[in-house]
C-alpha cells in the first residue's frame, strides 16, 4: 500500500518545529509501524536528507521506549498496543497518517519524535521502591501472599513507563503511571511499611515535575498499551488521603 | 600472558564460602572515597549499581537508553531458575549446577557455575523482598514451572514477563540509591572507550547521545554489564540497540574475548515475514511445557494445520528424544527444527517454520479445571473454554503478542515458529572474581563468558545477571579495591584520558567523513546474512573460511561507502548505529575465526565435521577441552590463548536427552 505521512520535525529543543509530508510506497501489511518508518528513513538517507529521529528499542512492546502520537492517539488506533506492535494491516492504501511526539510540558522534545521522560525516573526516585538492601531478605516463601493480591500487584506492575497516559490526558496528569506503582507496593505486605511516605512523596514529585492533576477523565486508561486500570488511581488517592490524615510514616 | 582463573582452594561446595571468609574488605569510611563506573543497567548492571552503592561506594551508572528501566533484560519472558526445591521434586544446588554444566556441554568452569547455583536461592528471596510479584499458588506460596533440559520444576516466573518484573525490581533499588546520592545516573550516554593507566582500568570516555559531546569519567574500577552480541546476526531477539561496543572497546584495550563462537540460537521465535524485518520476536521457552512441536509427515504438505490428521503429524522431538520430549535444551531443539525444514517438511508460506501446538494442552487443562469445579459431565465446548482460560493465565501476553504480529489466533491454530539468534554464551574472559585480564576491569552478566559453557539453559540468564550483580561483585570488587584505598581520584586531564578521547574523536570524524552511498542498515543486514548462513546453527570449515573473507571485504566496503547523515553534535541515531556496526564487523571475523579453530561440536557450536552416527553433536575432549581466550593484535588480528578446563566433580559424558 501507499501512504502519506505528516510527521512532526523539530531540530532540537529550541526549534519551533513543523509538520512535513512524505510519501511512502510499498508498505506491506506484515510490517510494524516502526518498520514502515525504517523504510521511510532508508529512503530519506538515500536522498541525502535527514532521517526522522524516533525512540525505539526492544520492538516487542515491553521496554516502553517507543512513543508516537499517531492520528491523535498515543501508540495509534489499536487498543492495548505499543507503536512497535502496531502493524500496517490496520491501515489502508492511500491513507494519510499524522505522527507527532508526546505533547506534554514535563516531556520536552529532544528532536523530532524523541522526548525526555526523565521526570518518570525522578518520580520513582521519590519513593517507587521498597527500602531493602541486598542481603536483607528472608526466605521468599516466608511471606505468603494471597494469589488475588499477587495478581493485582502484578497487573499494576506491568506498566512499561512509556508515558502514553500523560500524552493522552487533557490535564497532562501522570496519575496512572504514579498510581500503578503506589498501588502495586501498597497491596504487597513487603511494601506496607513505607506506603504513606511513598504516596505523599511520589505525588508531590509529580506536581514538582509540572504534571497536571487528575480529574478522572479516563483517557489514560484508554491509551495505556498495557491496559492498566484507573481503579489504581482510586487506590492511590485513598492511600494519599490516609497518609495525609495519618502523617508520613517517616 | 598466563590466564589465572584464581579459583579458590578447597572442595567445590566450599569454595565460595571460603572465598567470602578470606577476601579483603574495605572499611566504610574508605568505601565513600572509592568510585566505581558501571556500564549498562540491565539485571546485572542495575543490581550491581544498587548493591555497590548500598555498601557505600560512589557509583556512576551509564545506559544508552532514555532510562535505566529500558535495558533489554526487560524483555526476558519465561522465568528465572533457582534451586529452592520448593516442589520437593529432587532439586538441589548440586543438581542445578550439574544441569548447567551438562547443558553447556562441559565447556564451562566448574567453580563459577557452582557458585551460580549456590546463590540462586538468595536471588528469589531478594526479589520478593523488593516487591517483585512472582506467580503464586492459591495457598499464597510461590509457583514454579519447568524449562528445557531439566527434569525438575525450578523456574520462578511472572506470567510471560519475568524479565520486566525482575528488572523493575533492580531498577527501583537503583533509583533509591540515585535518590540517596550514592549513584549518579547517566542515561542516553554511550561508553566509547576504557581508559587504562599503569595497567589498571581507571575510567571511560562516554558520548552524551543528546548533545554529542564526549565526556571523561574517572573510576577506581570499571564494571561492564553491557549485554551480549546477538545482534551480530542483524536479525535476533535482542533489542535494536543491543550491541557489543563496550565489550569490544575493552577487548581492543587488552581484555581477552572468550569463546565468541558460542552463540545461542533459540528454537521458538516468530518466523521471518519479509525483507523489511528489523527484529525477531521470541516466544518463551516456557511454552514448550505445554506446546507440542510437530511438522507434517508428508513432505511439502500444503494443507492447513487443523486439516492434518493426528496420525499424519510428526512430533519429531518426542520421537527423537523420548526422555525429554519437547523440553530438550535449546541447541538440540533448534537443530532438530532446522533439520526438518531443510529436509522439506517445513510449514507456512516460507516453509521455514514448524508448528507449536497447544490443542492437547487446552484439553488437558480444561478437563482438570472442569474436574476441580465438580463438573463431571462437561461437554467439549466447556472443556475447551476452561482450557483456554488456563492457558491465558499462564501465557496470555505471549499469545496476544503472537496474534498482533502474525494476525493468527494461536488458541485456534498452532503457532508457527523457527529458531533465531537470542543469547551469547561467549564474552569477555573473566576470572572467578569476574575480573577480566585487565586489572580493575570487570564483566558481569551476558557480556562475560563464564557460567554457561557452550549452551545456556533456559531461565538461567536472569539468574546469572542477578547473581553477578547482587551477590558476587559486591564481595569480589572489595578484594581489589582494598588495595586501592590510597589511590586518589585521577584528574581527567591525565594524558591517558587525552589519548583515549583523541582516538574516539578521530574514529567519529572518520565515520562522519565517509559520506558514502549506503545506509548503516545496509551493511548490518549484509553482515547478518553472512553470519547466519555460515556461522549460524550449522558450521563447516569451508563456510567459516569464506565467512572470514566476506566479513573482511564487507568491513572494507563499510569504511568506504557508509553514509551517515546529520552531524556529530546532536542526537544522531545513525551515527550511534554506525559505531556499533563497525564493531560488529570486527567481532564477526573473530566469531568465525573461533568457530573455525574449534573443530568439534559442543553445545550450540555445531561443526558438520564432528557429529555422531545419529546426527548429534560430537565433542572432542582430547583436543578442545579449553576456553578459547582471544587477544587482539594490530589490524584485527587475534592470538589464541587457552584456559584448560579441569573437572574435579563432574564426569564428562556425551550429552544424551534420549
Amino acid at each position: 500500500m501507499n501512504l502519506t505521512l505528516k510527521v512532526w520535525r523539530q531540530k532540537d529543543n529550541q526549534d519551533k518545529g513543523h509538520f512535513e509530508t512524505y510519501q511512502v510506497g510499498d508498505v506491506l501489511e506484515d510490517m510494524s509501524f516502526l518498520e514502515m518508518f525504517d523504510v521511510l528513513n532508508e529512503k530519506l538517507i538515500t536522498e541525502g536528507k535527514d532521517p526522522i529521529a524516533f525512540d525505539n528499542d526492544c520492538r516487542e512492546g515491553i521496554c516502553g521506549m517507543c512513543s508516537m502520537y499517531i492520528n491523535g492517539r498515543p501508540h495509534g488506533p489499536l487498543h492495548g498496543t505499543t507503536t512497535c506492535q502496531l502493524h500496517m494491516r490496520h491501515f489502508h492504501d492511500g491513507e494519510t497518517i499524522t505522527v507527532e511526539p508526546w505533547r506534554a510540558k514535563p516531556f520536552p522534545v529532544i528532536k523530532d519524535l524523541v522526548v525526555d521522560r526523565g521526570a518518570f525516573d525522578r518520580i520513582t526516585e521519590a519513593g517507587g521502591y521498597i527500602s531493602v538492601n541486598t542481603g536483607n531478605a528472608v526466605d521468599a516463601n516466608a511471606i505468603p501472599i494471597e494469589k488475588d493480591t499477587a495478581d493485582l500487584a502484578f497487573a499494576a506492575a506491568t506498566c512499561i513507563g512509556c508515558g502514553a497516559c500523560v500524552a493522552a490526558c487533557p490535564n497532562t496528569s501522570a496519575m496512572l503511571f504514579v498510581s500503578a506503582k503506589i498501588s502495586q507496593l501498597a497491596e504487597l505486605p513487603q511494601g506496607k511499611p513505607e506506603r504513606r511516605s511513598r504516596a505523599i512523596n511520589m505525588i508531590h514529585q509529580m506536581d514538582v515535575e509540572g504534571f497536571g492533576s487528575c480529574s478522572n477523565i479516563g483517557e489514560c486508561e484508554q491509551a495505556c498499551p498495557k491496559e492498566i486500570q484507573i481503579t489504581h488511581i482510586a487506590r492511590a488517592n485513598s492511600e494519599y488521603l490516609k497518609a495525609t490524615f495519618a502523617g508520613k510514616d517517616k | 600472558m598466563e590466564l589465572n582463573a584464581k579459583i579458590p582452594e578447597g572442595p567445590l561446595a566450599d569454595k565460595w564460602t571460603n572465598y567470602k571468609g578470606h577476601c579483603r574488605l574495605v572499611n566504610p569510611a574508605n568505601k565513600r572515597n572509592l568510585e566505581i563506573i558501571v556500564i549498562g543497567t540491565g539485571l546485572a548492571g542495575a543490581s550491581a549499581s544498587a548493591s555497590l552503592a548500598q555498601l557505600g561506594y560512589q557509583v556512576k551508572a551509564f545506559c544508552f537508553q532514555d532510562s535505566p528501566r529500558r535495558a533489554h533484560s526487560i524483555a526476558a519472558q519465561g522465568g528465572i531458575n533457582a534451586a529452592k526445591n520448593y516442589q520437593n521434586d529432587g532439586d538441589s544446588t548440586f543438581r542445578l549446577f550439574y544441569d548447567t554444566m551438562k547443558s553447556g556441554d562441559f565447556r564451562g568452569r566448574e567453580a563459577n557455575t557452582y557458585r551460580l547455583a549456590e546463590v540462586s536461592g538468595d536471588i528469589i528471596d531478594q526479589c520478593v523482598a523488593l516487591g517483585v510479584p512472582f506467580a503464586r499458588e492459591y495457598g499464597g506460596l510461590l509457583a514454579n514451572r519447568s524449562f528445557g533440559g531439566v527434569q525438575v520444576s525450578r523456574t520462578f516466573y511472572a506470567a510471560g514477563q519475568t524479565g520486566q518484573q525482575l528488572l523493575l525490581g533492580a531498577y527501583s533499588a537503583l533509583e533509591r540509591q540515585v535518590a540517596l546520592g550514592k549513584v549518579t545516573m547517566y542515561s542516553r550516554h554511550e561508553m566509547l572507550d576504557v581508559v587504562i593507566i599503569d595497567g589498571k582500568a581507571r575510567g571511560i570516555i562516554a558520548r552524551n547521545l543528546v548533545t554529542g559531546k564526549l565526556e571523561r569519567h574517572f573510576g577506581h574500577a570499571v564494571v561492564l554489564a553491557s549485554g551480549g552480541y546477538g545482534n551480530v546476526f542483524y536479525l535476533s531477539t535482542n533489542a535494536m540497540g543491543s550491541n557489543v561496543t563496550a565489550s569490544w572497546k575493552a577487548h581492543k584495550k587488552g581484555a581477552y574475548f572468550a569463546n565468541p563462537c558460542f552463540t545461542q540460537i533459540h528454537p521458538t521465535c516468530i518466523p521471518i515475514s519479509g525483507d523489511h524485518q528489523s527484529k525477531l520476536t521470541l516466544m518463551s521457552e516456557s511454552l514448550r511445557n505445554d506446546g507440542r512441536i510437530w511438522v507434517p509427515k508428508q513432505k511439502g504438505d500444503t494443507r492447513k494445520a487443523n486439516q492434518i490428521p493426528e496420525e499424519e503429524r510428526d512430533y519429531y522431538l518426542e520421537r527423537r528424544y523420548p526422555a525429554f520430549g519437547n523440553l530438550v535444551p535449546r541447541d538440540v531443539a533448534s537443530r532438530a527444527a532446522k533439520e526438518r525444514c531443510d529436509a522439506g517438511f517445513g510449514v507456512g508460506a516460507s516453509r521455514q517454520a514448524v508448528y507449536l501446538d497447544f490443542a492437547s494442552a487446552i484439553q488437558r487443562y480444561g478437563k482438570a479445571a472442569a474436574h476441580k469445579a465438580q463438573i463431571h459431565d462437561a461437554d467439549a465446548e466447556t472443556i475447551t473454554r476452561l482450557g483456554k482460560q488456563a492457558i491465558t493465565e499462564k501465557y496470555g501476553n505471549l499469545f496476544e503478542m503472537y496474534e498482533k504480529i502474525t494476525a493468527e489466533n494461536p488458541y485456534e491454530v498452532p503457532m508457527r515458529i523457527y529458531p533465531a539468534s537470542h543469547y551469547t554464551m561467549g564474552g569477555l574472559w573473566v576470572d572467578y572474581e569476574l575480573m577480566t585480564n585487565v586489572q580493575g576491569l570487570y564483566a558481569l552478566g551476558e557480556c562475560n563468558y563464564s557460567d554457561h559453557g557452550a549452551n545456556r539453559l533456559g531461565a538461567s540468564a536472569l539468574m546469572q545477571g542477578l547473581a553477578d550483580g547482587y551477590f558476587v561483585i559486591p564481595y569480589t570488587i572489595g578484594n581489589y579495591l582494598a588495595g586501592e584505598i590510597r589511590t586518589k581520584p585521577i584528574p581527567t586531564d591525565h594524558p591517558a584520558f587525552d589519548e583515549a578521547e583523541k582516538n574516539v574523536q578521530e574514529r567519529l570524524d572518520k565515520l562522519m567523513g565517509i559520506r558514502g552511498k549506503y545506509s548503516v542498515d545496509h551493511f548490518h543486514k549484509a553482515l547478518g546474512k553472512i553470519m547466519w548462513n555460515k556461522c549460524g546453527m550449522s558450521r563447516n570449515k569451508q563456510g567459516l573460511q569464506e565467512a572470514i573473507q566476506e566479513v573482511r571485504a564487507l568491513r572494507e566496503e563499510f569504511w568506504k561507502e557508509v553514509r551517515i547523515p546529520g552531524t556529530q553534535n546532536e542526537l544522531n541515531p545513525e551515527l550511534e548505529k554506525a559505531g556499533r556496526v563497525a564493531d560488529f564487523l570486527e567481532l564477526g571475523e573473530l566469531l568465525a575465526t573461533d568457530a573455525l579453530q574449534r573443530e568439534e561440536s559442543c553445545g550450540a557450536h555445531y561443526r558438520e565435521e564432528s557429529v555422531t552416527e545419529d546426527g548429534e553433536a560430537k565433542r572432542d575432549d582430547e583436543h578442545f577441552c579449553y576456553v578459547s581466550a582471544w587477544e587482539r593484535k594490530e589490524d584485527n588480528h587475534f592470538e589464541l590463548h587457552k584456559e584448560p578446563l579441569a573437572f574435579e566433580v563432574v564426569h564428562l559424558t556425551q550429552r544424551n536427552y534420549k
